[in-house]
């Protein structure tokens, strides 16, 4: 089921509303209409559906719209036109038509935010920030409390909880921001850039936290971000917003491959492809390989073979000496990976963990989808891509076509 | 121009005419006003005077003591209050203190939420504005006069030009303190599910608190230099003995009581501070 579900919204900030919508309609520029009206269009005929449990991350330069459409999730921004349903029980609730205390029992008990500049209240404790929501609900102060305290737990600060916020690093205060959301037990979590007001290291440390609290957890979250490398992280789907409209919606390996517009091909051309790629994308296929009948030759130099029986790889070796066959999943430790194994991997495998296999053993990693060799991954797949000719190829082909 | 010098506008008159109408028409209004006003007034100083001197100095000592942790602040009200005690204006000194917290908590009660008010409908300031620059502006005798014919004469014109003159800084700092309350935190508010009532009490309020002391506080200061112009009505305190001494040319009591104002102002402007903060102003 949807959690949250947009209909061609449009956003506009201004006076003019309805000569605005006439203008848009006509298919005017958003420079056009300030001029004109002088009203901002904010989104423009988003559509966008976000199921129970994914991670969304709305995706886009400054300006974008990115964070006027998540703020019309929770009705801080006003929706002009469209639909915008919020799962609610059972029920679907359109933000567009409903009334000040459903907006109030939508945002105290369904959607819960987290802020780009953390907007803790300096004057409250760190255990009262994380319950000032609660608070607003009118929990009773012990309760508020304990739950409270829980959430400070399972973000780490729970010895923190007398401190003012101006006492924590940026970091600290955001896992209040946070703790703060956690504490409303809202499925829906709304975090507008939240981790870009802090320097790298914290960021990478944060959004490590995130993706393991969302396991434990399994919110729903849209998440704003203008960093391609933190939404392809972090997002389980990414929207790519460009001047009030969403351009493309898709799982994060969609994107990176096929880019639907130049806009999105000059973004994704500077993202990091260890995070996005998979052993699919990346392989030369079984078609593409020199089989000598039932052999394949992995490395040159030193004659290492692998031996396949009905396209299922069976033994391998090198000169005379038998190298072992490791079936290797994600997740699985590396450390046992040596120089004497050939590892078989499932074409799903990343390709910051394909390299790390390839390093270790020494040898191309293969790939076989239900016991079958489908193709093999080796030092030219992974320089291609890191020097990004994927997508030029891509690009290439686009461009023709 | 004869003719134009001729053809007065008469201004002066028509306000005139106002206030008549008004004592003729809300003469009741005005009346029960003063009297409930004069029967707190003289019922607190009367409360204030029958706790032994002794009792009102420690008692000042120890709020000194317990709201900023400093001996050296105690230890001047104390002396302070002493010598106040002994040049003998002990009576006029809690004449003026129940005066100047009379129309300190009267403006507090009315400048504050004017205060929110201004700061949430915008028109509402556009038409403030204007009024709060005429009551600091316009000179304190004019409107002495009208207030002395509404309420008559004794604490109460007092109390109430104190109020005109005063309640412009509460409304002020208050409208600036909510309408400088970080856009964020009211987002935060909001997208927490805070009712308008709960976002004023638990966002704006406490965000805006530092701004909204301010206010009082310099409430205090200006009730307290409007002393001397309210004994000029009738209102008593520490303002009478100057008066008298203005008119007899008498150096050594207008020095005396001028020196008791001082030393009161002192006291409660270091009082009222927000602890932590009397370094910074």
């Amino acid at each position: 089921m949807a959690a949250v579900d947009i209909k061609n919204l449009d956003v506009v900030f201004g006076r003019n509303q309805n000569r605005t919508l006439a203008l848009m309609d006509e298919g005017l520029s958003r420079q056009e209409i300030l001029d004109r009206t002088g009203d901002v269009v904010g989104v423009q005929g988003a559509s966008l559906n976000v199921k129970q449990g994914e991670i969304c991350v709305l995706m886009g330069l400054s300006g974008s719209g990115k964070s006027s459409l998540l703020r019309a999730v929770n009705g801080l921004n006003p929706i002009s036109r469209g639909s915008l349903e919020v799962q609610d029980g059972k029920r679907m609730v359109d933000l567009a038509q409903c009334d000040a205390a459903t907006l109030r029992h939508l945002r105290s008990q369904r959607i819960s935010m987290v802020f780009q500049k953390f907007a803790l209240m300096p004057w409250l404790s760190v255990v009262d920030n994380v319950a000032f929501g609660l608070e607003m609900q009118n929990v009773g102060k012990r309760e508020r409390r304990r739950r409270a305290m829980e959430k400070l737990e399972m973000v780490g600060l729970a010895e923190w909880h007398d401190k003012l916020p101006h006492e924590l690093s940026g970091g600290m205060q955001q896992r209040v921001g946070l703790a703060r959301a956690f504490a409303m037990d809202s499925d829906i979590l709304l975090m507008d850039e939240p981790f870009s007001a802090l320097d790298p290291l914290i960021r990478t440390q944060l959004q490590d936290e995130l993706i393991a609290l969302q396991r434990q957890l399994n919110k729903t979250i849209l998440f704003v971000s203008h960093d391609l490398d933190e939404a392809l992280k972090i997002g389980t789907h990414i929207a790519i917003m460009e001047s009030a409209r969403i351009i493309q919606h898709g799982k994060p390996e969609d994107i990176v491959l096929n880019p639907s517009t130049t806009y999105v091909q000059n973004f994704v051309a500077h993202t990091n492809p260890l995070n996005v790629l998979r052993g699919r994308s990346l392989m030369t296929g079984i078609g593409a390989l020199q089989l000598e009948g039932e052999s394949l030759l992995l490395n040159v130099h030193d004659q290492s073979r692998v031996e396949l029986q009905n396209g299922k790889p069976v033994s391998a070796h090198r000169g005379g000496q038998r190298l072992s066959l490791l079936e290797w999943q994600e997740g699985q430790p590396l450390d046992s990976v040596g120089d004497n194994m050939v590892v078989i991997a499932s074409p799903e495998i990343s390709m910051r963990s394909a390299i790390e296999l390839r390093y270790r053993s020494g040898l191309p990693v293969l790939l076989s989808e239900g016991g079958e060799l489908v193709g093999i991954l080796s030092d030219r797949d992974f320089y291609h891509a890191l020097l990004g000719k994927h997508f030029t190829q891509e690009a290439e082909q686009a461009e023709v076509a | 121009m004869d003719w134009f010098t001729e053809h007065k506008i008469p201004l002066g008159r028509w306000m005139e005419s106002f206030v008549d109408w008004l004592t003729l028409n809300a003469a009741g209004f005005f009346d029960a006003i003063s009297i409930s006003l004069e029967w707190v007034i003289l019922s607190l100083v009367d409360l204030f005077l029958w706790f032994p001197d002794w009792f009102i100095i420690a008692f000042v000592a120890a709020l000194a003591w317990g709201l900023h942790r400093k001996v050296s602040l105690a230890v001047f009200s104390a002396a302070s209050l002493l010598l106040i005690l002994n040049l003998g204006y002990w009576t006029e000194m809690i004449e003026t203190l129940v005066l100047v917290l009379t129309a300190t908590a009267l403006s507090i009660l009315f400048g504050i939420p004017l205060g929110i008010l201004a700061a949430h409908r915008r028109w509402v300031y556009t038409v403030l504005r204007p009024i709060l620059d005429l009551m600091q502006t316009i000179p304190t005798f004019v409107y002495l006069i009208p207030t002395l014919v509404l309420f008559g004469l004794g604490v109460v014109p007092g109390l109430i030009s104190t109020i005109i003159f005063a309640i412009a800084a509460p409304i002020r700092l208050t409208y600036l303190g909510i309408s400088r309350v970080p856009e964020e935190l009211i987002e935060a508010g909001k997208a927490f599910g805070a009712s308008p009532a709960k976002l004023l009490l638990k966002v704006e309020l406490p965000a805006a608190m530092s701004s909204i002391m301010a206010g009082v506080t310099q409430c205090i200061m200006l009730s307290l230099s409007m002393v001397v112009i309210a004994a000029l009505v009738g209102a008593d305190g520490l303002g009478k003995p100057v008066i008298r001494a203005l008119n007899t040319v008498n150096i050594s009591q207008g020095f005396e009581a001028g020196l008791a104002i001082v030393l009161v102002a002192i006291i409660l402007d270091r009082i009222c501070k927000k602890p932590g903060s009397s370094e910074e102003v």
